[in-house]
């Protein structure tokens, strides 16, 4: 029984002394990030490889959420007859939530590995100590122009994802279904609010950048220098950046909508 | 007029909490030796070179470059300090992203403002002396073990350093490889009028070599001398090291329970 508890201390332990690692590591990126702004070549580089490179997924999930966000909305509005609302539905669940939250469970998938596998593997081939070495630092050459750049990213993907994902439902609702266009795009320029509903999302999309990138950082600057210690940081990072996006985003809509 | 003690070490004590490494280690580095440091595998031999560069400090005692304590400087002066320095790791540990010729240029790209003519000249110089200036353009992946190790040894001397460690550069290398970087580390340590530290455990390079060679075992200096000293050494785990015996003051057996009693007879 004693054990049972001892191991529930020592993992508890682990988590807490983890957290307060990732979070050293976090003001140490904001300390040295003047030094990488310097050469603000390397966050973009990063931004092309997190960004750009993540558009095909991005664009292609958002079009089938919005389409079948179309078809349950259609399926559900009709009941009442109020199917010209489907462009708010639509607008709206795109924006408030499955852009932002979509999109930084798919950013952790695709770009947060990479990020981790990558730190993971340059410190296990000594590349982080050569650089050390050098009298350069890990942080300010390689950590923090990929925090920078998922922070610009996620927002901007974000955003897309919304945009497309709404094309998507149109493309079900209008064409498809035969809903009225007039009143698709009317309903949804009326009900969808700038300062409320899209900065909100914006904000929303901005923590979970902070949030997917510094755990992919973090897991990947303190893997264990082996084969079996950089797959597991890599699982780890989907898993810690999923949960941590569904809880934030628990958080941040409760205080969005009591203010 | 420089110092010609440009590394010592002095009572070095280091360990981590479930295991001491080094006792009590004292050594001295003087400008222009090759200087090995030599001992069996999990001695700290490369705790030695990462304390010198400053990644790890000292439980006790003090490692001294060009005058300045490394533990007791902060994080602008040891980066001072690694500028004098020059590392080539066990693997090379070239940057995978970045071309041969990108690899070279990086420290100096880092530490100077050259222009990009400067820096062209420059690195096809480092690299031409380590015979690889026909591999500027590969990529680190379509390197040999032995080519990886000389592009990198070409970093390492990027910004001329006035100390070259070198740890474990025989490791995994054909008889050809290994002759060429023997040479490329005497020929380069003259040249440049650096210290050589190189951390081995190959014997019949090394002593063909090294101008002076540190024994560790048990954490600390088991013996030291020049390599016609130490072949002559009666000590008996330098004869066990040099001659390559199985058993001997180092033993072949890791510490282990009766045999008898493992086995349950």
């Amino acid at each position: 029984m004693i054990t049972f508890f001892e191991n529930i201390g020592r993992g508890l332990r682990l988590k807490i002394t983890r957290l307060g690692a990732a979070t050293r590591l976090f003001f140490t990126i904001i300390s040295y990030s003047s030094e990488s702004f310097k050469r603000f070549n390397l966050t973009i580089r990063e931004i092309y490889f997190t960004g750009v490179l993540s558009l095909i997924i991005i664009i292609v999930s958002a079009f089938f959420v919005g389409m079948v966000l179309g078809l349950q909305g259609y399926y559900t509005l009709q009941k009442y007859g109020s199917s010209e609302a489907i462009g708010v539905l639509v607008a709206l669940a795109l924006v408030r939530e499955l852009g932002p939250v979509v999109t930084a469970l798919l950013f952790a998938g695709r770009a947060g590995t990479a990020i981790t596998a990558e730190i993971g593997l340059m410190k296990a081939t000594e590349q982080l100590s050569a650089m050390e070495m050098m009298a350069v630092s890990p942080v300010a050459r390689i950590v923090a122009p990929r925090f920078w750049a998922g922070i610009i990213t996620m927002p901007l993907l974000a955003s897309i994802f919304s945009m497309v994902g709404i094309i998507g439902g149109y493309v079900v609702a209008v064409p498809i279904i035969g809903v009225d266009e007039g009143a698709f795009w009317s309903q949804m320029q009326a009900n969808v609010d700038f300062s409320y509903d899209i900065v909100n999302g914006f904000i929303k999309s901005l923590v979970f950048g902070i949030a997917c990138t510094i755990i992919a950082l973090f897991e990947g600057y303190d893997a264990p220098p082996t084969a079996e210690g950089v797959s597991r940081a890599t699982t780890r990072t989907v898993v810690t950046s999923s949960l941590a996006v569904l809880g934030l985003d628990f958080v941040l809509t409760s205080f969005m909508l009591t203010v | 007029m420089k110092k010609d003690l440009i590394v010592s070490i002095k009572d070095l004590a280091f360990g981590y909490a479930e295991r001491q490494i080094h006792r009590k280690i004292n050594m001295n580095f003087h400008r222009g030796k090759v200087v090995a440091i030599m001992g069996g595998s999990g001695c700290g031999k490369t705790t030695i070179l990462r304390l010198i560069g400053g990644q790890i400090k000292p439980n006790s005692g003090q490692v001294e470059v060009d005058g300045k304590i490394v533990h007791e400087q902060g994080r602008k002066g040891i980066y001072e300090l690694r500028r004098k320095m020059g590392m080539l790791f066990q693997h090379g540990a070239l940057f995978s992203d970045l071309s041969v010729y990108e690899n070279v240029a990086f420290p100096i790209r880092e530490h100077t403002d050259l222009n990009e003519a400067v820096i062209k000249d420059l690195v096809l110089m480092k690299l031409n002396a380590v015979g690889l200036r026909g591999a500027h353009n590969l990529m680190p992946t379509e390197l040999s073990g032995g080519m990886a190790r000389r592009v990198a040894l070409a970093r390492a001397v990027a910004l001329d350093p006035d100390i070259i460690m070198y740890d474990e550069p025989f490791a995994g290398l054909d008889p050809i490889s290994m002759g060429v970087i023997c040479d490329l580390i005497r020929t380069l340590n003259d040249a440049l009028g650096a210290t050589s530290i190189i951390v081995t455990h190959d014997v019949t390079e090394t002593f063909a070599f090294a101008d002076y060679i540190y024994f560790i075992a048990d954490g600390i200096v088991a013996a030291e001398g020049s390599p016609s000293d130490l072949k002559k050494s009666q000590l008996p785990f330098v004869k066990q090291f040099i001659h390559s015996e199985k058993d001997g003051p180092v033993p072949f057996h890791y510490q282990a329970n009766e045999y008898i009693s493992d086995l349950g007879l």
